[in-house]
């Protein structure tokens, strides 16, 4: 039973990193239709930013407190800039253009910022200072769910009411909502559908951020290839729950997530992946439009 | 003369690049030593750059702007120029013709290595023509097409090791599993829309890399299989050099043949069916096309080139590993087939030349290569999104001079 309740908490933990990354891909993708597949590396940008500023203050011996706060900060603050530079650059110049061109783009992008981090940095696993302390209150439970995994949970919970506050009682949130609807008549009722898509850009890489900043002081390592293949399980979470949905997309982080902590745990950890697609695929094969997503009726 | 607000804009600009790059092209931290090297040379190449780089840009865009109106004239006129070599025989056989004849004698004008180079580059054109069909013609997007390269590769490695089986056996049915696999993968999945198809065949094309990465008694896993032989000549012996001079041959007559089959397939009721399907599906129904059919058979064809070129791939490194079949691998393909051009073969020729070559000849620029090969994406879609020779539907134009005045 232990052992069980364990492999929940893990599934759980990693299912709720997957939904701080998937909300970046459902969020734009509800908008502007669009797979960005530089949004992996933006959650590796976060995580490199935090590696460097957390190191960079402990070595100045700053007290941890303030490493963690400024370093998650820092994280979020470059990972936001990114983001949004890379839709002015590579995204917006393409609003009008061929459906595939900005995924090409995307793919483009994602290839440039994984050589970029390379080069500037290091090839190598970079350890990652360890950044959230064992609680002694925890300590009669240890062995079954760590500290860090507390912290995930509650800092994951915790962005996500503010998220769900900001999309459903905010202006922005509001215009958001409005812009994913209908783009055409978001601008007719006068919203700036450029500074909104802009706006998701930031937000969502600043989600992807937070959950570089906590996936790294879990796994206590980073290279500049950790974003490729968390993108693409936060793009398959994202699938999932129903993309656009953002709801759906933390459903089916969650889901992701216990599956492929029990499948590792009970079946084999050599095939992790495989489940994760194969699950995947079984469920849009009987629920072609995701677990939340609204099926699509055509109209002719 | 250049405008100061732009002067103050590039330098904005500048300022926002170096405050971006600055945690990363700045600070190098060396987290056991525990020492923080600050390379501040860096940030200066960095606002520099991008100074000058806005400036260029701004200036292009100013030209184009100034030039608008004789330009868009310019422009359809090298189009239509375009389209009338590739279209009027008159002109289209003597160039293919010559384009053939250069290719064929590649070999003895450029040494071996050029030669191999060149193999790779012409078989990434019929991967690319076999993924074309796939999502150019019929519209379906996948990302997972180096699966079926990797099943064509691996039934040569496999056949030959447990069964001792010949390349020229193997060719045919690589082709045919990969098809065969493609019918399986589509039956479920042909029903999904756009970009949920587009998710499930890259989930697919991770699963069967997983699978042979993991399944070790099977295909001995990540470490690959060696010593695949070469193809035969009627049993001769050949030297190295010679045996990749006739895989140049073999891939020659490959990408011959699947030009020819492509090219007759669009003009054909089949071709045009995926147009149709392409274009918009519903519309397509109701005009009495099998929907499910017509998708199955794009799937399996665009399968059936991967797995012949996949097997040719086997035969030419004599070695196949998990490692060759990744993501980045279909993400290539794909980029050839859009910045080609979509559903034009032509296109999608010039793409997978660009593409392949320019990372070989970048080499000299060694460790930015692939650094450059993801930037050169990004601006050949911004600056031309529709590919290098986009495909013109086939259309009767009227004359519309005199109409034209009365109108205006």
């Amino acid at each position: 039973m232990d052992y069980f309740i364990e492999l929940f908490f893990v599934g759980l933990t990693r299912g709720s990193i997957y939904a701080l990354i998937a909300l970046g891909y459902t969020m734009v993708y509800g908008i502007i239709g669009l797979i960005n597949f530089a949004h992996g590396e933006i959650y590796m940008i976060g995580a490199f930013t935090s590696f460097i500023v957390a190191t960079v203050l402990s070595i100045y011996g700053f007290p941890l407190l303030a490493i963690v706060i400024v370093a998650g900060l820092a994280a979020a603050v470059w990972s936001s800039a990114y983001g949004y530079t890379i839709e002015k650059l590579a995204y917006r110049p393409l609003r009008k253009a061929p459906r595939l061109a900005p995924l090409i783009s995307a793919i483009g992008m994602s290839i440039f910022l994984q050589n970029y981090v390379l080069l500037a940095q290091t090839s190598d696993f970079l350890p990652f200072p360890e950044l959230i302390p064992e609680f002694d209150f925890m300590e009669p439970v240890a062995h079954i769910v760590g500290s860090s995994d507390l912290v995930i949970l509650i800092v994951t919970t915790l962005v996500m009411l503010g998220l769900t506050f900001l999309i459903k009682f905010t202006k922005i949130g509001k215009a958001m909502r409005a812009t994913a609807q209908d783009k055409t008549m978001a601008v007719l009722v006068g919203i700036n559908v450029d500074r909104v898509i802009s706006a998701t850009f930031v937000i969502g890489s600043a989600l992807a951020a937070i959950g570089g900043l906590l996936i790294a002081s879990h796994v206590g390592q980073i290279n500049f290839y950790i974003g490729f293949i968390a993108g693409i399980k936060a793009f398959t979470a994202a699938v999932l729950g129903g993309i656009g949905s953002i709801p759906g997309a933390v459903l089916g982080s969650l889901v992701l997530g216990l599956t492929e902590s029990f499948a590792t745990g009970y079946i084999s950890s050599d095939y992790e992946d495989v489940f994760a697609f194969s699950l995947l695929v079984l469920i849009l094969i009987f629920k072609p439009s995701g677990l939340l997503g609204k099926a699509e009726t055509q109209k002719v | 003369m250049f405008p100061v607000k732009e002067l103050k804009r590039s330098f904005l600009i500048s300022i926002w690049f170096s405050f971006l790059t600055f945690p990363i092209m700045v600070i190098k931290v060396d987290a056991i030593e525990r020492v923080v090297s600050w390379r501040w040379e860096n940030m200066f190449f960095i606002a520099f750059g991008s100074f000058f780089i806005s400036i260029l840009t701004k200036v292009y865009f100013l030209r184009k702007e100034r030039r608008t109106g004789r330009k868009k004239v310019n422009r359809e006129l090298t189009e239509a120029f375009m389209q009338r070599i590739l279209r009027e025989p008159r002109f289209l056989y003597p160039l293919s013709l010559a384009v053939l004849l250069f290719a064929l004698l590649f070999p003895a004008l450029f040494s071996t290595y050029q030669t191999n180079i060149m193999t790779t580059a012409l078989m990434y054109v019929v991967l690319g023509l076999g993924l074309n069909v796939v999502v150019g013609v019929a519209g379906l997007l996948d990302l997972g097409y180096v699966a079926f390269y990797a099943v064509g590769a691996y039934s040569y490695a496999l056949l030959n090791l447990y069964f001792d089986m010949g390349f020229w056996a193997v060719l045919p049915l690589g082709g045919l599993f990969a098809a065969f696999l493609g019918i399986m993968l589509g039956f479920p999945v042909l029903r999904l829309r756009g970009d949920y198809l587009a998710i499930v065949t890259l989930g697919f094309g991770e699963i069967i890399r997983l699978v042979l990465e993991n399944w070790s008694a099977f295909s001995q896993g990540p470490s690959g299989i060696a010593n695949i032989p070469r193809p035969g000549f009627f049993g001769m012996e050949m030297s190295f050099d010679s045996g990749i001079v006739y895989i140049y041959y073999i891939v020659v007559a490959l990408v011959v043949f699947t030009i020819f089959v492509v090219n007759r397939l669009q003009d054909s009721r089949l071709g045009r069916a995926w147009l149709a399907l392409r274009e918009d599906e519903i519309a397509c129904q109701a005009m009495g096309i099998d929907k499910t059919r017509t998708k199955l058979i794009a799937f399996s064809l665009g399968a059936f080139w991967a797995g012949l070129v996949g097997v040719i791939f086997a035969a030419k490194t004599t070695f196949v590993n998990p490692a060759s079949f990744t993501f980045l691998e279909s993400a290539i393909i794909l980029s050839i087939v859009v910045l080609g051009g979509m559903g034009s073969i032509v296109g999608v020729i010039f793409g997978a030349l660009i593409l392949i070559l320019m990372p070989e000849y970048l080499r000299a620029l060694s460790e930015y290569r692939m650094l450059a090969f993801g930037g050169i994406l990004v601006v050949m879609m911004v600056f031309k999104p529709d590919g290098i020779i986009s495909n013109v539907r086939r259309s009767y134009r009227f004359k519309k001079q005199p109409a034209k005045d009365v109108i205006e």
